[in-house]
């Protein structure tokens, strides 16, 4: 694997290492317990799919960084994460609509990552899309009840689909890391997935009963490093501890 | 143990592996819930190789090390633990012993060919899930409209 399809790698394990700590805020504040209960598990399936990607571009990478290396002693500019995952969890509707975001893009790529030729990744990828199967149904589901709910429930969805649309095409941006690896036939472009996800998210919104949003202007740039200034603070509550105890285990 | 046939030697260490509970659910060994792969010898001596049931499963290191110290103390001489991906481990993998233990401890099994699930203290098949996301990351709640009681049920995975 050359080195810029490390790089690329750390596009996907950072999009659910980030995703996955954001849900974690959810512990002990989620609407009722069930809630809380699935959107930690939710966490913890992506905590967890990230940790396999983290250790094997680290591995791959040869310079002795594991996952925790990598996910703890990174600053946010080597943050390879779409902005869409780095979004403040908001309300539950600002969450339910990111994830459900999210879950309609992984769910085509990590398929596709299941025939890599790269069999590490591909083993991976099938442990983890059954995972993520999961995290759209469940997704899809609350945008449902919220968008066919109670008038207030309905006009919060709106709203945070309205916000999170301007972070899709960062979602799909196609870096030269990324065309890099397609061009060695590792994984497809993220444009070819984009039909596959249009498909998701349009019977989402028909279930919901959403409109088209605002047009917006997209924002890119989270595959290239530059990022919105709530990563920051993330990684800052992610970080603190192991970097102020570099050398600490337990 | 050099001196032991392999064939007897893996009875053995399949026995080690028996007594191993999994960490939340210990009604059920890991052998039970089919994370045991596999049990070999090669050149460098015995191997076992486990698979984790989710990825982010916080048990999956618990179980790790209370297999690594069952093994260490089983008197087997060295057997290299391996944490295996491929094929990604399901609940097909759940042996019908296992089954049946956790049906008497009150959760439902993983049942994929039936859309129904039977209460496991009651046997009725009027239940509805209450939640998919259960105590832990295999099971979802559900609850019995026949006797009234909330139970676990091991998710289809
Ligand atoms: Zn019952």
């Amino acid at each position: 694997m050359q080195p810029n399809h490390i790089e690329a790698l750390l596009e996907v394990a950072d999009d659910s290492l980030v995703l996955g700590q954001r849900l974690c805020e959810w512990c002990g504040h989620a609407p009722t317990i069930e809630v809380d209960l699935s959107l930690s598990n939710l966490a913890l399936d992506l905590i967890g799919q990230a940790t396999l990607l983290l250790d094997y571009a680290g591995e791959r990478e040869g310079q002795g960084r594991d996952a925790d290396r990598l996910a703890f002693h990174r600053d946010a500019e080597a943050f390879r994460n779409s902005m869409l995952v780095e979004q403040p969890n908001g309300d539950f509707a600002r969450t339910v609509m990111r994830h459900f975001l999210f879950a309609a893009y992984a769910n085509p790529l990590f398929e596709a990552l299941t025939s890599s030729p790269d069999a590490r990744l591909a083993e991976i990828a099938a442990k983890s899309i059954k995972e993520l199967r999961y995290h759209l149904e469940y997704a899809t589901d609350w945008l449902e009840r919220l968008g066919q709910g109670t008038e207030e429930s309905h006009r919060r969805v709106a709203e945070a689909y309205d916000w999170h649309w301007r972070f899709v095409d960062d979602l799909f941006f196609d870096s030269e890391a990324w065309k890099s690896g397609a061009e060695s036939g590792l994984w497809p472009l993220r444009a070819q997935l984009r039909p596959a996800f249009d498909e998701t998210l349009n019977a989402g919104l028909a279930r919901a009963g959403l409109a088209e949003p605002k047009p917006v202007w997209p924002i890119v740039g989270g595959r290239l490093g530059k990022h919105s200034e709530h990563l920051s603070s993330l990684l800052a509550t992610m970080q603190v501890l192991p970097r102020a105890h570099p050398e600490a285990t337990w | 143990m050099a001196d032991m046939a392999p064939r007897d030697l893996s009875q053995q260490i399949a026995e080690v592996l028996a007594r191993v509970p999994d960490p939340e659910i210990p009604v059920v060994s890991i052998v039970d819930l089919g994370i045991v792969r596999d049990i070999g010898h090669d050149a460098n001596g015995s191997w076992v190789s486990l698979t984790p049931t989710y990825t982010g499963c916080p048990a999956t290191a618990v179980i790790k090390q209370a297999t690594r110290d069952a093994l260490d103390q089983g008197g087997l001489g060295h057997v290299d633990l391996r944490i295996v991906l491929s094929p990604a481990w399901s609940t097909d993998m759940i042996t019908e012993d296992g089954r049946e233990k956790l049906r008497r401890y009150g959760i439902a099994p993983p049942e994929p060919a039936s859309p129904e699930v039977a209460c496991p203290r009651c046997g009725s098949r009027q239940t509805a899930e209450v939640s998919r996301f259960g105590s832990t990351p295999c099971k979802a709640l559900w609850r019995c409209l026949a006797c009234h009681e909330p139970f676990d049920r091991f998710k289809c995975h």
